[in-house]
């Protein structure tokens, strides 16, 4: 290393320093501000804390809206090694966590717990560890990142990942320079908490191990200087360096470059040349954490500027709005154009989109200028003096980055190392064409880094398309090749069995007919449906003959296929008696009506009788369904009847391929008696409607005859059956004439 | 004699020559041989991967195979002016503005499924180019936004009309400065 350790250690011994190129020398107005010790805040009635205020991720919410909060507890808690949490600045009630304008350039609305402070001030019980020395560097690490402290300087980076470095430490630099115009909180807070500043430093030394401690502090802070030498007076490892005022001297890598000549390398950290950096602030804060247990929730804030009548430091509760600092310290909008509050110092800060902009962590300084103060912007064309180059603390050259920027030539500026900017301003601050060269910057890196993030993401698409593309093809092969194989499965066996092929016609032709039966009886069925109706009510009385004629095909047939059929016939009827039972029972009063078509029907014996038949819509089977619950036995030869007529064809079919067409007839049968059953429910169904006026159907039921050629069928049907109809209706008759007197 | 000697030396000598370095050339073709065109690959980094086909191909890399055997490269509208100036400077042709035949440049923007409305028919599961979204049949889908490219090909093929074309917000951290909020830069 060209600047080894010792070496620095015999420059530093003979007070001297080294330099960093450029630098400015703006108006310090620091007076303004550091005359007056730190005053106190009062607590603001609101509170805006937002979620994440530091460098890395924000930790997750465990509190309610509605919640009392007592001062210190945690709002927020992580697993994730970059959070760090955020602390109830005083006790009051979580009154809202929404999006709220954030202390960003943006001011768009970031997560924030608004809390309604009660005034009480209480504090949560809180938990210091005094005996930090003896314990183990974790937990100290773990009380530091529990009291939320991240990096209070500026840019936020959370400390205890700061304060754990897996190499060893040559040096670790206090920074107290804080070389911005107007701000004065670490000066102040250096004068007034030099002691406590120490302790802070004595952990972080606890913690790193430092060979050396420096203490750079601009020699505009003699008083800070004298205070924080008293403090650090019996550490002799401590060494106070004054150093010269020159902006920006605060700055990371410059003030590293000042002390020890070491040059942080691009895209590097102090890490890599041995060195920690710490503000004063955060040393204070971390003593806080360690000796009281006191999380962060406050810290000093300059509120600065001509256009505040009282300028003074302020010890400002985290979440306070900018509107609560402005009004405690007198502010007057009036020696404004228009209002312009800046968060932040004159060179680097940024204006606030308005006044409810809470401090955070890293707010350092609220500055309202009068008009006067700072000039307006009036940007004209670059005359090339090149007095930025000179300026440019880290040797940059300015106006080649300018050109690029403005031209939206990002990669050349790139090539120009403009990520290498600290966006300190000296550039700006020097230029006599006034041209606002860090926002050209600034616009600059935010759209390569928006740019770089969409090259990501296109990747990212591109790999998805791409993995999306061999998948769907890969699927299609498997497709293919699955068909291929099933089809080559299909040509091996017709190849093995080509030898019967013979039998395999046989049995196609078997099926063919068998599935055309089964079709014939299906369509006998269906065109019977009304008759299968009357076939029951002819099977409910006892005919020996049809019974005769049913048994006979089965006889032939011997099989037992069909006494299954038959006894599930007798199930089925059973069944369908029983429904028609229950639903029948208010069908009681035609009583008389019914004996009338007995009379009727005994009269014109053969005519009416099939007359009667053809009313089965609604006469006949109304007529059967009321009978069936006394001869439930009764509708069981129905079934081998008209399982019978299917029979017949079965036997036919059966000589050809006797499983499948009976199997076939089975399902026929099946089909036929749910029918019958349908017909029945709906018969009772329908009388129930009809039976308002079941008279005239009877009276005249020679009309009813006038359909008797639509019903081909029926004519087909002999006298037997019209026999069996007639005593069946004879037998409701005085069914219904028992029951209707049961009932009266 | 000597002379013809000379020559057929010469003649064989030179012919040796070309043999040796054309096999040279000829195991080098076959040895280190690019598998696909260079210049279709460079021409698919510029393009914007959405895989819209807004382009009037299906996907971004069939439209830089296009491009690389002299289609225009004007025809990408979530590019932009951008992609055109990148395409116009690998190519070495001029930038022209963008064909509106094919879409106009807009803000960029993510699906959102509507969830309560999606009925599960899996759909826009089947349109998405990049997986982006999550879901079974008769399941309610859901966008992965991260990884939407805006592209809007599940708009279409929904049959309830539950998918939204959202216009992504601005986060801090994507927050590009504005010139024009530029405060001050001199003191005193």
């Amino acid at each position: 290393m060209p600047n080894n350790y010792d070496d620095i250690i015999e420059k530093l011994d003979n007070n001297q320093l080294w330099d960093f190129p450029g630098g400015v020398f703006p108006a310090e107005r620091k007076t303004l501000s550091n005359q007056t010790p730190i005053g106190k805040l009062p607590i603001p009635e609101r509170l805006f804390v937002t979620v994440k205020q530091h460098i890395g991720v924000e930790g997750h919410l465990i509190v309610e809206v509605g919640q009392k909060v007592l001062k210190g507890q945690a709002l927020t808690k992580s697993m994730n090694p970059f959070a760090v949490p955020i602390h109830a600045p005083t006790s009051g009630e979580v009154a809202a966590i929404q999006k709220h304008v954030s202390a960003h350039p943006s001011g768009l609305p970031e997560m924030t717990v608004e809390i309604i402070s009660d005034q009480q001030d209480k504090w949560i019980q809180l938990n210091p560890l005094i005996d930090y020395q003896s314990q183990p560097k974790i937990k100290v690490l773990a009380a530091i990142c529990d009291a939320g402290i991240s990096g209070m300087g500026g840019a936020g980076f959370p400390t205890h990942i700061k304060s754990s470095p897996k190499k060893d430490v040559d040096f670790l630099i206090i920074n107290g320079i804080e070389c911005e115009p107007y701000i004065t909180s670490d000066d102040r807070l250096m004068r007034e908490h030099a002691w406590q500043i120490r302790q802070g430093i004595d952990v972080l030394c606890h913690l790193l191990k430092p060979k050396q401690v420096l203490i750079g502090i601009e020699n505009n802070k003699p008083e800070a200087i004298e205070a924080m030498q008293v403090a650090c007076r019996e550490n002799p490892n401590y060494r106070i360096c004054s150093v010269p005022t020159k902006y920006p001297a605060g700055g990371e890598k410059q003030l590293i470059q000042v002390l020890t000549n070491r040059e942080v390398p691009a895209k590097g950290l102090p890490m890599d040349v041995g060195i920690i950096m710490h503000n004063v602030g955060t040393c204070f804060a971390i003593s806080d954490a360690v000796f009281s247990g006191k999380p962060l929730i406050s810290r000093v804030v300059t509120v600065t500027g001509e256009a505040v009548e009282k300028p003074s430091n302020l010890w400002a509760l985290i979440g306070s709005p900018v509107a609560h600092l402005l009004a405690h310290s007198d502010y007057n909008p009036k020696l404004q154009k228009q209002p312009n509050v800046i968060m932040g110092g004159p060179m680097m800060g940024f204006n606030v989109i308005n006044d409810k902009v809470p401090v955070i962590k890293t707010t350092n300084c609220i500055l309202a200028p009068t008009d006067t103060e700072i000039s307006s912007n009036n940007e004209q064309a670059c005359i090339r003096c090149s007095a930025c180059a000179d300026a440019c603390p880290v040797s940059l050259l300015p106006q080649q980055l300018f050109w690029h920027s403005k031209a939206k030539e990002l990669d050349k500026a790139q090539d120009y190392n403009l990520f290498d900017c600290i966006e300190c301003g000296a550039c700006a601050y020097v230029c006599p064409s006034e041209i606002p060269l860090v926002h050209y910057y600034r616009i600059a890196k935010s759209e390569i880094r928006v740019e770089q993030e969409e090259k990501q993401k296109s990747d990212k698409a591109r790999e998805r398309f791409e993995k999306r593309e061999a998948r769907l093809i890969a699927e299609q092969h498997a497709r293919d090749e699955k068909h291929r194989l099933a089809a080559e499965a299909r040509k091996q066996a017709m190849e093995s069995k080509g030898n019967n092929a013979k039998d395999k016609i046989a049995a196609a032709l078997a099926r063919a007919k068998a599935k055309k039966q089964a079709v014939n009886i299906e369509e006998e069925t269906s065109v019977s449906k009304a008759d299968l109706a009357n076939d029951v009510i002819e099977a409910a009385a006892p005919n020996e003959t049809t019974e005769a004629s049913a048994t006979q095909p089965t006889t032939k047939v011997a099989s037992s296929n069909q006494r299954v059929q038959a006894a599930i016939a007798r199930a089925k009827a059973k069944k369908a008696a029983a429904e028609a039972a229950t639903s029948n029972v208010e069908v009681e009063v035609p009583s008389e009506v019914e004996v009338e078509v007995e009379v009727e029907v005994e009269k014109n014996n053969d005519k009416v009788s099939e007359s009667i038949k053809t009313e089965t819509q609604s006469k006949n089977q109304s007529v059967n369904a009321k009978e069936p619950a006394p001869h439930a036995a009764k509708p069981e030869p129905l079934k081998p009847e008209s399982a019978s007529s299917e029979s017949v064809s079965e036997v036919t079919a059966t000589k050809t391929a006797t499983i499948a067409a009976s199997k076939k007839a089975r399902i026929a049968a099946a089909v036929a008696k749910a029918k019958a059953k349908r017909e029945a429910q709906k018969a009772a169904e329908t009388e129930q409607t009809s039976k308002e006026a079941p008279l005239a159907e009877v009276e005249d039921p020679k009309t009813d005859s006038s359909q008797e050629p639509v019903k081909t069928q029926e004519q087909q049907i002999d006298m037997k059956k019209r026999k069996i109809a007639a005593a069946v209706a004879k037998a409701k008759a005085k069914k219904a004439a028992e029951k209707a007197d049961k009932s009266s | 004699m000597s002379l013809g000697f000379a020559i057929l030396t010469a003649l064989l000598a030179i012919g040796l020559l070309a043999l040796i370095f054309g096999s040279i050339l000829g195991f080098a073709a076959v040895k280190f041989k690019v598998e696909s065109d260079p210049l279709v690959e460079q021409i698919d980094h510029i393009l914007p991967q959405t895989q819209c086909g807004q382009c009037g191909y299906p996907g971004c890399k069939p439209y830089a195979q296009a491009i690389a055997d002299g289609d225009e490269i004007n025809k990408c509208p979530p590019g932009g002016d951008a992609t055109i100036k990148k395409l116009a400077d690998l190519m070495g042709v001029e930038a022209k503005s963008l064909d509106s035949a094919h879409g106009t440049e807009d803000v960029k923007k993510v699906a959102f499924i509507r969830e309560d409305e999606c009925i599960g028919c899996t759909k826009c599961i089947q349109a998405c180019p990049v997986d982006a979204i999550l879901g079974a049949a008769k399941q309610m889908h859901t966008v992965i936004t991260d990884e939407c490219t805006g592209c809007d090909l599940c708009v279409d093929p929904c049959p309830v009309d539950c998918i939204d074309m959202l216009p992504v917000k601005d986060s801090a951290s994507s927050w590009r400065w504005d010139i024009n909020t530029i405060p001050i830069k001199q003191v005193g």
